[in-house]
């Protein structure tokens, strides 16, 4: 009897096993079949004309170099008006502002900030940005829409990062007559920077996928030549991808996973900073 | 009574009238709250200069608590409420107006557990000189290896300045805490139990580090190890918790007359072992 109850553990523990590997599978096995099916379907696209080159025929042909380009000044104009703003906020969040009703109803607008869709951004950006502050559609009127979408997510890694500095290194600074604002800058700010840092780049590499807010503000299907100024329109990977795929008939499929590729490329270029970033920091 | 801590050194350092100068410390008719908890009731005591106090009692007593009234560091908990006088140099510390950065610097701390900057241990060293406005590397160079000498830690240390300063063993990093303290020159150094995270012969070298700086600084030591009072301290406070859990003070006297013959049944009690 006692030996059919082991057996009967056995089973349960091998069956439990086999769901849980299946779970995994059944995450893991279509981001592998997309990936493949994109390789498959896109790598004849890739040339180093493609990487330089500006479209032509409607993107049928030539290159996606402006797009590349745009989504680059995307990434950077996104960061610089979002991290300042996240981790100064963050910081006064944690340590300055008091723990009662308005900071709670402050921390959870932020937490919703990150819930509101991309689209909705756009239409803050078409109405503020474009119309109210004429910065027309443009660059910069898109690098600030991608930055406030990105505000949630600095502000929230920033929070983090600074209250998960121990409190004996903020103690130690204090102890010897330090001030509090010479403690944030010198021992807390360096302290939380892998942190603050890896959610900004993982705000970046989000704002580089996105479509529908850069749409209404600037993006632009074909340009004439690189943008010269922050007023420029622009072009950009996704959105070139979007129009290719949806609005250019005869277009070769190949062309539009291309672009994908090169996409998922930039993006996962910067996730793996931010990979090494997280390994540095724990070896310190 | 034999089975009491035997007592190392008596109280009998003469001090000098520079000595005197340095800032006197101590509390009167002082009550700590953390919201309606009463921590410490009714404190009185005067911390002599140039000299090592110990404060001692049973675990949550108050005795860090207590320690921390000295430098004001109980301001971090939002809900520290105090009552009564603490006075330092001849002035009222938790009067409105006193620079508490200012205090700080004045009286130093020392933590439990060694808590190094992340960084190198020159910088350790070196931080709280440069937040005070020395910038020049010459003179910096020189109190970090004052400091670190100060603190008997330079010989083990000054060929590896750039490592960081969490490299070093836990009795290393607890020196150079202090070094750190000592590096801005304060008058009190006020220790939170200094060596419960320490092996026996890093706890020694501390505390024989304490005796030497006792003749220049005044410290205030908490320590649940009674032999370590009895050893390195030249006055000891008895403190302990009523039924309402505040800490008082039950005895303060010279640490020979504490150990050997203590006033009150309660402090002869803790320190023979009989609770605690």
């Amino acid at each position: 009897m006692g030996n059919s109850s082991i057996k009967k553990r056995y089973l349960t523990q091998r069956m439990a096993m086999a769901i849980l590997v299946a779970a995994v599978l059944l995450v893991v096995a279509p981001i592998i079949f997309i990936l493949v099916y994109m390789i498959a379907n896109g790598y004849s696209a890739l040339s180093w004309e493609f990487l330089t080159q500006p479209p032509s025929q409607a993107g049928r042909a030539g290159g996606i170099f402006p797009a590349i380009i745009g989504t680059v000044f995307l990434m950077l104009g996104t960061i610089i008006f979002s991290l300042p703003v996240g981790v100064l906020a963050g910081v006064y969040l944690t340590e300055y502002a008091r723990n009662n009703w308005i900071t709670r109803l402050i921390n959870m607008a932020i937490i919703n900030l990150a819930g509101v869709p991309s689209i909705v951004f756009g239409l803050f950006g078409l109405a503020v940005f474009v119309l109210t502050l004429n910065l027309g559609m443009s660059l910069i009127a898109a690098s600030l829409t991608l930055a406030a979408q990105a505000l949630a997510m600095t502000i929230t890694t920033s929070r983090e990062s600074v209250m998960a500095v121990p409190r004996e290194y903020r103690e130690g600074a204090l102890a010897i007559g330090v001030s509090k604002w010479q403690t944030i800058r010198h021992i807390v700010l360096p302290s939380a920077s892998p942190g603050i840092l890896t959610g900004a780049i993982l705000a970046m590499s989000r704002a580089a996928g996105e479509t529908a807010p850069i749409l209404v503000v600037g993006a632009a299907f074909i340009t004439s030549g690189l943008p010269t100024s922050p007023f420029d329109r622009f072009m950009a990977l996704p959105y070139h991808l979007y129009t290719v795929s949806a609005h250019v008939p005869g277009m070769p499929a190949d062309v539009k996973w291309g672009v994908a590729i090169i996409l998922i490329v930039m993006v996962l270029f910067f996730n793996i900073i931010v990979a090494l970033i997280r390994v540095k920091a724990r070896k310190r | 009574m034999n089975n009491m801590p035997k007592v190392a050194k008596t109280f009998n350092r003469q001090y000098t009238e520079n000595d005197r100068k340095r800032g006197s410390l101590g509390m009167k008719n002082v009550n700590l709250f953390y919201g309606s908890f009463q921590a410490v009731k009714e404190i009185t005591l005067d911390i002599h200069t140039c000299s090592i106090t110990a404060i001692i009692g049973p675990s949550g007593c108050g005795k860090s608590s207590m320690l921390r009234i000295f430098n004001r560091m109980n301001d971090l908990i939002p809900s520290a409420r105090i009552e009564g006088k603490v006075e330092f140099g001849g002035i009222d510390i938790y009067e409105p107006g006193v620079d508490v950065v200012e205090l700080r610097k004045r009286i130093g701390m020392v933590f439990q557990k060694p808590n190094p900057f992340p960084m190198s241990i020159y910088d350790n060293v070196a931080f709280g000189p440069r937040r005070h406005g020395i910038r020049n590397r010459f003179a910096l160079d020189e109190i970090v290896e004052k400091s670190l000498m100060q603190a008997a830690l330079w010989d083990e240390v000054k060929d590896k300045m750039g490592q960081s300063g969490l490299s070093i063993s836990g009795g290393q990093q607890q020196r150079l805490c202090i070094a750190r303290v000592l590096a801005v020159e304060p008058e009190v150094i006020l220790m939170d139990e200094p060596c419960s995270a320490l092996d026996p012969i890093a706890t020694l070298k501390i505390e024989d580090l304490m005796s030497t700086l006792a003749s220049n600084y005044t410290i205030v030591i908490v320590t649940h190890n009674m032999q370590q009072a009895a050893r390195v301290s030249d006055m000891t406070a008895f403190l302990m918790v009523d039924d309402d859990h505040a800490g008082r003070l039950v005895e303060y006297g010279e640490t020979a007359e504490i150990f050997t013959n203590p006033n009150n049944k309660k402090t002869e009690d803790y320190i023979t072992g009989r609770f605690g």
